[in-house]
């Protein structure tokens, strides 16, 4: 393997976790001035020009407060939880193209803003993506409280009900593209707006966006930490940065589900010109405000109506929606 | 590098399966469960393999994760089990002959050199499409045959868990489920 390579693939890692990390740390702010706006408030005002360094005043907090660990929670596993869910996010971020390729200025070198074009792209993102339910999960199982045992009860019911959905929406434009990876998702779609997959798999893209609220826990399906009724959840027994790498894991996620959405039904970066990459970017930010936006405007829903709505109403659309583009692409 | 991967891997993989049969605690031994399938994919990455890599982590993050559900309704996660154990001795003596006897039955091909590929690899033809291939040629009935096995467990799983499943209303008369649902109305 040649030296440059490993080089590169190493800045690569380097760039995604910091740009990642303050986005995530951003997100948070974003995501209060966003609800402040829709609710006739003005959100974080105090520290810095329009509370924008609320977002280092928090970081600062959740540094130095104690770290505390509860006696009767079981230590290594409670310890591990906020990694896993921070780490998996980054992880799946390996196999997205945040950027159509480029040469660097003043050279020749041509960079690859993906870290690992795999061909299993999507199924590999998705995978990993799923794993990151562990965290919420080990977290309150392990932390003997019961407010965090209900939050464990319903992170695996939310689990083994969206991953269905995420699957069966997938592979109707799956079975059109031919392909896991996402480059070719892209490619797929390079002719402009009209060769955009949401035009032809427009049910597809609605069960998938459904499923995305799902997959980060975001408000509608925001069952595993609702504060109004368990606290927080998972989060109950957590202090300081390890309850902050939780926060991290669910705001990456956001961006890169985000990213996601947009490189399999609405063009990506669509032929890779700088006007390409932008409105990629453009289009990404839609996704994300669109969780905040939805958060704001939408109340919580019960786990067995989740369930009910995965399995008895998503999954049928999902499969009649297989079973249609089969037909049509057979005849 | 692979050599490095590999091991690095193998040991991680074997320490977690190791956790999981010795602990006593249900929370070790699922997450240590979980961790060891997981890592097992990394295995299916270094051949190659990246399409059954990626299928390990979804099957085995979605089957474990069904676990921790059972582990959360019949025990208290947080604290170790207490088993029952009658003759340690016999329990040892047959786990190990089992184990043995598996171990024995595939390195034997290996040992005696017996293993032929059927289905060479294909040029210029992705991970996903051949196993796709295999999967819808040679093992077509297996194929089906399993998927009729997971109708026949969820028809089960319905039937099981359902309510009013007790009474067949095909095999009934019209006037009896008539009376059978007056009779309910008026509880």
């Amino acid at each position: 393997m040649e030296v440059a390579y490993i080089i590169e693939t190493l800045i690569k890692i380097v760039v995604i976790l910091l740009v990642f990390s303050a986005l995530a740390g951003l997100g948070t702010y974003f995501e209060r001035k966003i609800l402040a706006f829709m609710q006739r408030r003005l959100g974080p005002m105090h520290v810095g020009p329009y509370g924008l360094l609320q977002v280092a005043a928090d970081g600062i907090k959740l540094f130095t407060k104690e770290d505390i660990v509860p006696t009767n929670a079981v230590g290594p596993i409670f310890k591990i939880a906020p990694v896993i869910t921070a780490a998996t996010a980054f992880m799946a971020a390996a196999a997205i193209p945040f950027l159509p390729q480029f040469t660097l200025p003043f050279t020749d070198y041509v960079v690859h803003p993906i870290v690992a074009d795999v061909n299993i792209g999507i199924l590999y993102v998705l995978g990993v993506m799923a794993v990151g339910f562990y965290g919420p999960l080990l977290g309150s199982l392990a932390s003997s409280n019961k407010f965090a045992l209900i939050s464990a009860a319903r992170a695996a019911s939310v689990f083994i009900s969206y991953e269905v959905i995420t699957g069966l929406s997938l592979l109707a434009p799956l079975m059109m593209v031919g392909s896991f990876s996402l480059i070719d998702f892209n490619n797929y779609q390079a002719g402009g707006i009209g060769d955009w997959i949401i035009w032809s798999q427009p049910v597809a893209f609605l069960l998938f966006w459904i499923a995305a609220f799902a997959e980060t826990g975001r408000t509608p399906f925001h069952l595993v930490a609702n504060d109004h009724e368990i606290i927080d959840g998972f989060g109950t027994e957590y202090s300081g940065m390890r309850w902050g790498l939780f926060f991290i894991g669910e705001y990456a996620n956001m961006f890169f589900i985000s990213f996601v959405i947009v490189l399999l039904f609405l063009g990506g970066f669509g032929d890779g010109s700088v006007l390409g990459a932008f409105a990629f970017l453009g289009k990404m930010a839609f996704f994300f405000f669109f969780f905040l936006w939805t958060r704001a405007a939408w109340p919580d829903i019960r786990p067995d109506q989740l369930m009910w709505l995965c399995w008895k109403v998503l999954m049928p659309i999902a499969l009649i929606n297989v079973v249609i583009t089969g037909f049509v692409m057979m005849f | 590098m692979e050599a490095i991967a590999f091991y690095t891997f193998a040991i991680l993989t074997t320490v977690m399966f190791l956790i999981t049969v010795l602990t006593n605690h249900a929370l070790y031994a699922l997450s240590a469960l979980a961790a060891g399938m997981i890592f097992i994919s990394a295995f299916f990455f270094l051949l190659g393999a990246d399409f059954l890599g990626a299928i390990q982590i979804i099957v085995y993050t979605g089957a474990v994760m069904a676990l921790y559900a059972f582990g959360m309704m019949f025990f208290d996660t947080t604290r170790d089990v207490v088993e029952k154990r009658n003759s340690p001795q016999l329990v040892f003596g047959l786990s190990g002959l089992a184990a043995l006897t598996v171990v024995a039955i595939f390195t034997a091909p290996i040992v005696s050199g017996n293993i032929t590929a059927l289905y060479p690899v294909i040029d210029g033809v992705g991970n996903s499409q051949q196993v796709g291939m295999v999967l819808f040629t040679k093992y077509l009935i297996p194929f089906e045959v399993a998927a009729v096995m997971l109708l026949v467990a969820m028809i089960a799983g319905i039937v099981l868990a359902g309510k009013k499943m007790d009474h067949s209303l095909t095999l009934m008369k019209e006037e009896e489920i008539e009376r059978q649902t007056n009779e309910k109305a008026q509880v």
